[in-house]
């Protein structure tokens, strides 16, 4: 086997230095009962060639190469080539988690690079190595409230994407975290400040919001910050769309932001694998869950970086850990560097107005029933048309459309989410625009 | 002498923000097709930044030259063995790579509709379908990120299955030898956690295990082979305990590379359990992740999987989210689909058999190192080990040198060191697993490396504690990193 760097002579000769005459005599002692005494049912080893015709023949069953207009979570940009030309290296590629400092300074200078940027994107002050995802990053971020705050309760914008909300609500059932949701304004589609001025209260542990949310909508962070502060909670920023904070002020009141970095030259994948980010202020950085890197030195006084404040982990303190993360999501993160290095301050700040020039121009034939700003995705009413019949008249055309809300929101029925990239093009737009009329 | 590597020169390299000169870019957008828009009326200038201060600005010439230099500053799996024990450091096969980036595979967005979704579809329900037919269990969940987080979304399904029965139970049971993962876990699902103690062949001591198990225990967690590479014999009278006492039997997969085609936890006793397709099924640990932890179960947590399910209604492929008695979602999505396609390219490049036949050579494998080092290092357990063994430092700490010095002299032969002062266990644990796509010729190096250090600590012992010599960078200060930390660069 190609995967296997051994002649059997070879193995015979170790055999013989272990002292046994065969292979499964290794196993000799393994009790009877729990061998498996027949061959496991798969079917027997491929070739290259094969593998590779097998997952195109699935790869074709796919929609490949549709003008797509769904957002929601999972953004079609562009993927500069230097992307994957970085993280196809092999010393990136096949490294492990970098404790060893001494011979892992490539990973670590990446990833002391990767916080930065994250803090200059985020106005936050010290940034994580990378959580699963952002949906996980959301519940993290919560139990790092609750921890600083010593309070149980947390408070969710129903405009936060909405399997976020599910993920933080299997993770709270469990810890005695009450969740409770805050509803969006109906004229605006912003989060509702009366909603959250009386449901806020004194057990109140942290305020999460959305921005853009799910519905695109660009909230007024800074009041929502206000509110929580006067209360004596935390405010959560979580972002789902990276490129908007290339144009959008960065959250800069918020104490925690919890993101996803997908749109950062990460393949939509079916879902996965992605990067979440925590990012917080200096002083609330004991609480952050996962790897940090930090600068130090070396003893020959040179500048060098290495994993740190690993008494927060669990490989140090174990049920008393901030979290249970271990393996994250580096190489996905190298992805997000690379990207933000390719693009640079102006590339991000003109990859950001490409996206709101496409989607106003796309809103702008359309009927939206929010007045919020939005970024690059809105709310479209598909009146007097279902979603269902406009999605597949753009199937029809080879156009993905957008996705439905009323699974996730019941009162909105007959709309949907569009969101329109740097990848949507002018006529494409033009002909969802024509469906809807 | 070292015979692997020479002392070599890696090229020194700024940070990226300190190559920045203003106005240098690495890209080019095409020109707009619509009409442009300012970002300040149409998002109202309070909510528009200025410029990202400080930002990288750098040509793409210095931005591939950059991170090529650092890549260089980087051992990897592809310049030599990683014997990280309980970590399964093991060829990638590029193949994977590429397959996992087929247009139609990596660039399905989750949302889009089911009837252009069934290639993807297909690739994880067969994955799911052979880690069942691998583990002995019933039925997998793919949804989980990674190793942690499956043990996270068993611990919870358990948790949800007893919950059902009347009550969720107090406190988890892990024994001393665990990985962390599984206390911090526990909490994390709302259990105390009880430490088992082990018995001196480093085994879960079935008598202490009796006595603690009652009705307050709702599973023990359990690696096996446990973190010391020893197959615990006893493994079907533990799971006769814990079910005799309604509790469940939840397995930490994370050693699967010793079990693969030999033995199937659901033959033993095992409930419930995850896997690490970055371990066990090859998939690049990327410096870090991603992984992807799957949970495999036995029929009766079927109901609490987390929702959606694949399912297959009229020879298509659909997601189910109409199960009552789901824990919920895990994750947003689907799971790490992009990892799941690359373990599944791997297990159709081994089979059945192959895959058998790798977990011989990995146990083979870590048997030739356990021979060949005995008569160097200390071998505290001698049960009979398989894919793993675990020396200490106790012959070399007589002079002063410990498993953490060896292991920097290790890297001046050119290896990457073994998993450091672990299992906890073990004082000085020195963690070896070489996995089974290491050449003889490899290993036969590494164990020369070895014995020629336990030679120097003989003789020369600052030789070692103030290694490694031949890097880039020497030994790093995590003291000073952890008491003053500098998180970012700042101008």
């Amino acid at each position: 086997m190609r995967y296997l760097p051994k002649s059997d002579t070879e193995r015979r000769d170790m055999l013989r230095a272990v002292g046994v005459d065969s292979l499964d005599a290794l196993f000799a002692h393994l009790p009877q009962e729990v061998r498996l005494n027949r061959p496991l049912e798969i079917p027997p080893g491929k070739s290259e060639y094969e593998i590779v015709d097998y997952f195109r023949a699935r790869g074709d069953e796919c929609a490949s190469g549709y003008p797509s207009f769904l957002g929601a979570g999972v953004y079609h940009h562009y993927r500069p080539v230097l992307v994957d030309t970085v993280v196809s290296r092999s010393e990136f590629l096949t490294s492990y988690t970098p404790y060893q400092a001494e011979i892992s300074q490539g990973t670590l200078t990446t990833i002391f690079e990767f916080q930065t940027m994250i803090c200059q994107l985020t106005g936050m002050e010290v940034a994580n190595a990378s959580m699963y995802d952002g949906s996980t990053a959301v519940p993290e971020a919560a139990m790092m409230a609750i921890r600083l705050t010593r309070r149980d309760r947390v408070l969710v914008a129903r405009t936060v994407h909405p399997e976020y909300r599910e993920v933080l609500s299997t993770y709270a059932k469990h810890q005695g975290m009450p969740v409770v949701e805050v509803d969006y304004a109906r004229e605006s589609g912003g989060l509702d400040t009366n909603d959250l001025e009386k449901k806020i209260d004194d057990r109140t542990a942290a305020v999460i919001i959305q921005s853009p949310n799910f519905f695109g909508i660009v909230e007024d962070v800074r009041s929502a910050a206000e509110i929580a502060h006067r209360h004596g909670a935390l405010l959560i920023y979580v972002f789902a769309e990276a490129v908007s904070l290339g144009v959008l002020e960065p959250p800069r009141d918020a104490d925690i932001v919890a993101g996803e970095l997908q749109s950062f030259a990460i393949s939509p994948s079916y879902g996965g694998p992605f990067a979440g980010i925590i990012a917080t202020k200096e002083k609330f950085m004991r609480q952050m869950p996962g790897r940090i890197v930090g600068e130090t030195k070396d003893t020959r006084g040179n500048r060098t970086f290495c994993l740190t404040l690993a008494a927060r982990e669990q490989h140090i303190r174990r049920e008393k850990a901030t979290s249970n993360i271990c393996t994250n999501q580096a190489l996905v993160a190298l992805m997000a560097t690379v990207f933000m290095t390719v693009y640079g301050k102006q590339g991000l700040r003109e990859l950001a107005e490409h996206n709101l020039a496409k989607a106003h121009y796309l809103a702008g034939k359309l009927s939206l029933p929010f007045t919020g700003p939005f970024f690059n995705e809105f709310i479209v009413s598909t009146k007097p048309h279902t979603p269902d019949a406009i999605n597949a008249a753009l199937l029809d055309r080879w156009i993905i459309g957008g996705l439905p809300l009323e699974r996730y929101y019941p009162e909105l029925e007959n709309t949907m989410l569009l969101c329109a990239t740097e990848m949507s093009r002018r006529q494409s737009m033009d002909i969802v625009a024509e469906a809807f009329r | 002498m070292i015979k692997k590597v020479r002392p070599h020169v890696n090229q020194n390299e700024a940070l990226l923000f300190e190559n920045s000169s203003p106005g240098k870019r690495g890209y080019q957008l095409p020109p707009l097709d619509v009409p442009a828009v300012d970002p300040g009326s149409v998002l109202g200038p309070a909510n528009t930044r200025d410029e990202i201060a400080d930002f990288p600005e750098v040509s793409e010439v210095e931005a591939i030259r950059h991170f090529t230099r650092l890549s260089t500053q980087n051992y990897a799996i592809d310049l030599g063995l990683y014997p990280l024990g309980s970590c399964t450091m093991k060829y990638n096969p590029r193949v994977n790579e590429q397959v996992a980036r087929i247009e139609g595979l990596a660039w399905a967005h989750p949302y889009q509709p089911e009837s252009l979704a069934q290639g993807i579809m297909e690739v994880m329900a067969t994955l799911e379908k052979m880690l069942a037919e691998i583990t002995g269990m019933d039925a997998v969940t793919l949804q989980p990120a990674a190793g942690a987080h499956g043990e996270f979304t068993g611990i919870l399904m358990v948790r949800a299955l007893l919950q059902s029965q009347g009550h969720p139970r107090r406190k988890l049971l892990i024994p001393d030898s665990a990985h962390g993962t599984n206390p911090a876990t526990a909490t994390m699902a709302g259990y105390a956690v009880e430490n088992i103690k082990s018995n001196n062949l480093g085994m879960v001591d079935v008598d202490e295990l009796a006595r603690a198990v009652d009705g307050d225990v709702a599973a023990l967690m359990l690696t096996n082979p446990n973190t010391l590479g020893v197959f615990e014999e006893n493994i079907t009278q533990i799971a006769e305990i814990l079910h005799a006492k309604g509790a469940q039997l939840y397995m930490d997969g994370a050693n699967m590379n010793a079990l693969v085609g030999i033995a199937r936890p659901g033959d033993f006793g095992a409930d419930v359990m995850h896997l690490n397709l970055h371990k066990t099924f090859s998939t690049p640990h990327g410096g870090g992740g991603p992984g992807s932890g799957p949970v495999a179960v036995k029929d009766h947590l079927v109901p609490f999987l987390p929702k959606p399910r694949l399912t297959r209604v009229s020879d298509s492929w659909s997601w189910n989210y109409d199960l009552p008695q789901s824990i919920g979602r895990v994750r947003a999505f689907y799971g790490n689909v992009g990892m799941h396609v690359r373990a599944l390219a791997y297990i159709m490049a081994h089979g059945g058999d192959g895959l058998r036949n790798a977990t011989l050579d990995a146990v083979l494998n870590s048997s030739y190192l356990r021979v060949l080092l005995e008569p160097y290092y200390d071998l505290p357990h001698h049960a009979p080990t398989l894919h793993e063994c675990v020396f200490s430092d106790a012959r070399q700490a007589k002079h002063g040198v410990r498993t953490g010095d060896i292991a920097k002299r290790l890297i001046d032969y050119g290896f990457h060191p073994y998993t450091v002062s672990f299992p906890l266990i073990v004082p000085g644990a020195m963690m070896i697993e070489p996995t089974e796509t290491e050449s003889k010729a490899e290993l036969d190096l590494f164990v020369d490396a070895l014995i020629s250090i336990a030679k120097e600590v003989d003789e020369t012992p600052d030789l070692v504690l103030s290694a490694p010599h031949d890097t880039r960078t020497s030994r790093v200060d995590e003291v000073t990193a952890a008491r003053k930390p500098i998180l970012r660069w700042k101008p």
